[in-house]
Formats: C-alpha cells, structure tokens, sequence
C-alpha cells in the first residue's frame, strides 16, 4: 500500500516537473524572456510536489501509531489496568491482527484486534486521500503561480543546498552520537571499575565477569584484577609494531619503484596488482593468518628447536603487514608523483643519478605525504579486528615475544560482546572503554599525523 | 675556438621528428643565443647538449654532438660526468625545497668536490658571488631557497649550475618567469658569466638575444635555418624568414 502511494507520489513528481518545464517553454514561444531555464521551472513543481508529501509521510509516521494505541486501548481505560498490562495488551492485539498470536485468544483482544485492522486501514486509506489531495494543490497552486518574470532558479538552488547540507549534517550527527554513546557507557563503567585499575592493572581476565549471576548486587571488590587493559594495549602496539615492520620498507620501497622506475607499462599492470591485496577481505587475510602462515611458523620454530605458538603474535602481526602494504605503497607512489618534474630535472641536470636525486631532493620533498600515509597504516593496524580475533589468541598475555601469542583491543571487544550481553553490565561497559580508547589512540595518531604535515609543509614550501 | 660542434642531430618524440638534421657550432667564451618560434625545437636541441633528452621515455636523439672533440652521443659517454661539465638553467627557477646553503653544496657533495666543511663554504661563498647573490643572501644561507624572490630563486639556480664549475651553461628561457629588473639581473650575470663559461641561452625575446649573444641561431619547424654573428642575423640575414621572425612580422 505504502509503496504503492510512493510510486504514485514519484510519478507525480516526474510529471510535475513535465508541466512545469511545458509551461515554460508555452511562455518562452510567446516571445517572453524567461527568468531560468525551461528546467528550472520543472524542477521547482517537482520540488512543491516531494516536500508537502514529505512532510505529511513523516508527521503520519511520527504520529499514527500513537494515535491508533490511544484510540484502541480507550475500550480499557477505566478498568484499573497498569500501564505495563495495557502495553502488554496491545502487543497481544498486535501480534494477533498479523495472525502470529500464539497464547489464549480472549473474546476481548480478539474485539480489539479488530479494532486495530479497522483503524489502521482508516489510516492508510485516509493517509492516501490527504497526501495526493495537497500534493495536487500544492503542485496546482504553483503551476498557476508560474510566469514569465517568477523566480524560480533561487528556490531549486536553495532547495538543493537544504538536500546536502542535511546529507553533511546527518554524517556529523551520527559520529556525535557515537561518541555520546561511548562516553556515557564508559563513564558509568568507571564507575565500578577505577579509573587506574583500567589504566595501569596487569591482568586482564573479562571472562571473571561472566560468573556474576545478575540478580546479585554489583560488588566492584569482585572486579579488583579483571579489568587491567595494560596487557591489551602492549598487544596492540606490539602487533601494530610487527605490521608496520612488514608494511613500511616494503610499501615504500615498491611505491618508490612504481613512481621512479617502473615503466609506465610495468606501472599499468603493477599497481592495480599492488592494489588487489586492499581489496581482499579482512577475513581472508585473517584465515591465511590463523591456517596456513601460523602453522607454518610454528612448524619452522620447531624445527629450529624455538618454542612457537600456533597463534603467534608474529602470524597476526606480519599478514597486517601485508594487508597495509597497499596503503602505504599506493598513497606514497602518489605522493612522489606529486613531486614536481622540475625539480627531478633540476637534479638530473646537475649530474645526479637517479637513486641519488630520490634520496636526496625527491623524498625529502614528498616526506609530510609518506608521514601521513604511515601514519593512515599506523591506525589501520590498531584498528584491525579480524586477523587479530583469528590469529593472535584471545588471552591476554602480558608479552613482548613475538613467538608467543598476545591480544589486542579490538579482538577482546570482539570476545566480550559475543554472545549474550546483558546492559549495565560492567563486561559489556568495558567494550565500551576500550572503544573510547582505541577512539582516542586514532584520534592522537591524526592529531599528530596532520601536525607532522603540516610542520613539514611550512618547512618546504 | 670551437667548444660545441653538432653534426647532422635529429631528435624523434616516438614517431613525431622535432629535430631535422642540425648542424651548428658554438664558440667557447661567448653566448649563443637560441631564437624562433615555440615549438621549432630550440629547447630539443639545448636539452641534446646535456643528454637531458635521455629522462624522456619516448625521446631518440640521432647524430654526434662533440664537446672538447668527445661524441657525447656515444654509448662509452658517462652522463654524471658529461651533466658536471654541461650545467644548465630551467625556464623556471626550480630550487630544491632545502636551504640556499645545501642547494648550492648539492652539486659539489654528489661529485665529491670538497673534502672539508671549509672548502664547501668556500665553494658555496664563490658560486653565490659569481651569481650576484651573496650580499642579498649571505644572512640567510640556512633558510629555505624556496622563500627568496622569483629573480633570486633563479640566480640561485644559476649559482647552483656554477657551483660544480661546467664549461658550459645551457639556459632554456631563463628570464621568461621573471620581471624586468630581475630579467636585467640576470643579463648582466651572463655577461660576467661568459668569461669562464660557454653560455647558450634560449629566448623567446629578440631584444634580449641582441643584448646578451654575440651569435645567434634561428630555428623554424625543427631546422636551423640560419646561424652566424647576431649583428649579422638582426641586421643582414640571409633567409626571409629570419628577417621576417627578427622583425615580428610572423611568430
């Protein structure tokens, strides 16, 4: 039903915007300057037909439910139920019009059930008439306003930067209420557990939390050594470390070859290959890791007489490497690109070779590009999931072996919201502060990133 | 004296030929200047002298250009050498994004030209006294190169092209980005210049090959269509066409 009114509107936007373009040209072939285009004028009927629809689609949206819950519970306002029952009740009488009840069907909600069908199809039916009727007026009174000297062009602009400056704001809005989320959650989960337990305790064991029956009253003592992130945040940055050890050398210096020295045929081919590897997902990356480059490390650790786990920290760290390769390898081809000809000529020309002049003027003048572009690695590394939850382990050791296995923040986020969670939960809070850490890690390492570039660039230019 | 002898040059842009058998000599000590309209291949040439035409991909360079009697075309011709005595100038001024001290001591450091600090300040004092730019920069040597004027960036360029002490400097529109009091600068420079280096310079302005060359060559559609003393070329040519270029009336 709904979508066939949708249909119905867009069609008459799309005719709207027939007429009005019809009628300008009527006026235009009456020797009459026009103020806009002929489009323009089609555009703004289209625009007097979505708006009014928009608003009464969303004033029905916002209100009808109530509207129908007020009128189908009126039947039991005076017979002294609470308003948990009554909520309960008019779930029943829901559940029942779709023809989903299961429980006992009493005379009473079957009466209300009805009801509800009857009202609802009032409302749809009634929603149909009211829409199409203003949408037609509105598109009338406008057809009827227009004139050779109307504006029209200042409206459609007008109406077009409303669209994107919602779209903007829509963006913002949800980034805000993300943080919100986080803040609140993580400032109540401080609240049991101590700011400094979290920061400097080093035994990490959320799994404690799971034992606690719920009915129970919070005990924070309980909690005392369960909650201490510093063995997961040294996880982190030690994989992240491994990664960017794989990543930097080989990404820069295969972005140095495809700018410098490939030819432009090598380059064609080479660098949408480079590229394939950022477009494999995570998970693929992640059971390569955890199924073929753990075992095999393993193996060799073996026969070279090393203890290696099977979920090693260097597995997880050295394929996150090889997933970034790509972003640093792409965006600093790019960036020496960037570098002007002249300069490379002005190299050249003074007798340099070829390896000299990128050492010595070409690298140095891309260098805030290639900071920025390890810095963008850096923060893809600890913002890793998936390799890490398959690869490195979900315990939390405290250890800077990369033989051994270790856990990282994202990977325990992983660990305690799988599952059932229970809200208020000091367990499922806890994700919450790790979230809000990991946020504020990547938020420095942008801070930085874009100081670092921007020092660089007032130096060079 | 004759420093630069091409015979018989013909450059191709992959299948497009930019260059027609040139054939031209150049006089050491003295400033030979390039003219004709954009596109007749006088920059092409220029870059032959320094094999800068080798950074090209699709760029062949046919003929032999012998500097001090030596084919540079051919295969046994070290470039890192060849560029050391061949400096050259670019259209725009192109300093490196470094200090004006490390933009100078570029060249002498890759040809390992000062054992000592000292002799590399020496070096550096020097090729910026040559380029008339030391007073002006001698408080600043350790700020960016990239901060002076147009004008002082390119005589900058020019002390950085000095610094390695070429034979000859190859210019390729050295004034063409800049205003008239820099341009003057600059022309004076090329005077000075001349005593210790072979200038070859590339303009687009008729009045400035007439202050600064002492021969000229004029270029049309990839041929050299006339050479000899400038006094010659803008008072007397040969061919019409340079008369007809010299005096405007095609261009």
């Amino acid at each position: 039903m709904n979508l066939i009114l949708f249909t119905f509107i867009v069609l008459l936007g799309f005719t709207s915007y027939y007429f009005g373009r019809r009628k300008a040209y009527t006026i235009q072939s009456s020797k009459k300057r026009l103020t806009a285009l002929p489009q323009f004028y089609g555009y703004y009927l289209a625009i007097w037909c979505a708006i009014p629809a928009f608003i009464i689609f969303s004033l029905w949206a916002i209100f009808e439910p109530t509207i129908v819950k007020l009128l189908v519970l009126s039947d039991y306002s005076n017979q002294g139920y609470l308003d948990d029952e009554l909520n309960l009740i008019y779930e029943k009488t829901k559940s029942l019009s779709r023809g989903q009840f299961t429980g006992e069907i009493t005379p009473f909600i079957e009466a209300s059930a009805e009801k509800y069908l009857s009202l609802r199809s009032i409302a749809q039916n009634s929603k149909a008439v009211i829409v199409l009727s203003i949408i037609i007026a509105s598109v009338a009174y406008a057809y009827k306003r227009i004139s050779s000297n109307s504006r029209t062009r200042e409206p459609v602009e007008k109406f077009l930067n409303a669209v994107l400056f919602t779209a903007s704001l829509a963006a913002i809005l949800t980034t805000v209420g993300i943080v919100f989320s986080l803040i609140f959650q993580t400032i109540d989960f401080f609240k049991v557990i101590p700011l400094f337990d979290f920061v400097f305790g080093t035994h990490w064991y959320p799994a404690k939390a799971f034992v606690r029956d719920s009915s129970e009253a919070l005990d924070p003592t309980m909690y005392s050594d369960t909650f201490g992130a510093v063995p997961i945040f040294a996880g982190t940055f030690f994989i992240a470390l491994i990664a960017m050890c794989v990543a930097i050398p080989i990404g820069l210096m295969s972005g140095i070859y495809l700018a410098e020295y490939a030819s432009s045929k090598v380059r064609q081919y080479a660098k949408p290959l480079i590229e394939i590897l950022a477009g494999i997902p995570t998970v693929v990356y992640g059971f390569f890791a955890a199924l073929t480059v753990g075992p095999f490390l393993k193996e060799l650790g073996t026969s070279m007489g090393l203890e290696v786990s099977a979920e090693s920290a260097l597995a997880a760290g050295g394929v996150m490497g090889i997933m970034i390769i790509p972003f640093i390898s792409s965006l600093s081809d790019d960036v020496i690109t960037s570098v002007p000809q002249s300069l490379r000529d002005g190299s050249y020309a003074m007798g340099a070779t070829k390896s000299e002049t990128i050492k010595r003027v070409i690298f140095p003048a891309a260098l805030p590009g290639i900071v920025g572009s390890i810095l963008l690695g850096v923060s893809r590394a600890i913002g890793e999931t998936m390799i890490v939850v398959m690869a490195s382990g979900l315990a939390a050791n405290l250890t800077f072996n990369p033989l051994e296995s270790t856990s990282t923040i994202t990977a325990q986020i992983v660990v305690i919201l799988i599952g059932d969670q229970a809200f208020g939960d000091p367990k499922t809070q806890a994700a919450f502060a790790l979230g809000m850490s990991l946020f504020l890690v990547t938020l420095c390492l942008n801070i930085v990133a874009l100081r670092v570039v921007k020092k660089y660039r007032e130096k060079y230019e | 004296m004759i420093k630069i002898k091409a015979k018989n040059v013909d450059v191709f842009y992959g299948k497009k030929q930019a260059l027609y058998n040139i054939g031209l000599d150049i006089e050491e000590n003295q400033v030979t200047a390039l003219i004709g309209p954009s596109g007749c291949g006088k920059s092409t040439f220029l870059r032959c002298l320094n094999r800068m035409n080798d950074v090209i991909d699709i760029c062949r360079v046919k003929g032999e250009i012998l500097i001090n009697d030596f084919n540079i075309n051919d295969k046994s011709c070290d470039v890192v050498r060849l560029r050391e005595k061949i400096g050259m100038v670019f259209q725009k001024p192109n300093p490196f994004p470094k200090t004006v001290y490390e933009n100078i001591s570029y060249g002498p450091t890759i040809h390992g030209m000062a054992q000592s600090k000292q002799e590399m300040d020496e070096i550096v004092e020097t090729s910026l006294k040559k380029a008339a730019l030391w007073e002006e920069v001698k408080d600043r040597l350790y700020e960016p190169g990239t901060g002076l004027s147009g004008g002082q960036q390119q005589r900058l360029c020019i002390a950085r092209a000095i610094s390695v002490r070429p034979e000859v400097i190859l210019m390729d529109e050295p004034c063409s980005a800049l205003d008239p009091i820099a341009t003057a600068q600059i022309e004076e420079l090329i005077d000075e210049l001349k005593k210790e280096h072979t200038i070859i310079i590339v303009t687009h302005s008729m009045a400035q090959a007439a202050r600064v060359s002492q021969n000229t060559g004029f270029f049309h559609l990839g041929q050299l269509i006339e050479h000899g003393s400038t006094d010659k070329i803008f008072k007397n040519p040969d061919n019409t066409k340079t008369q007809d270029y010299i005096t405007g009336r095609f261009g």
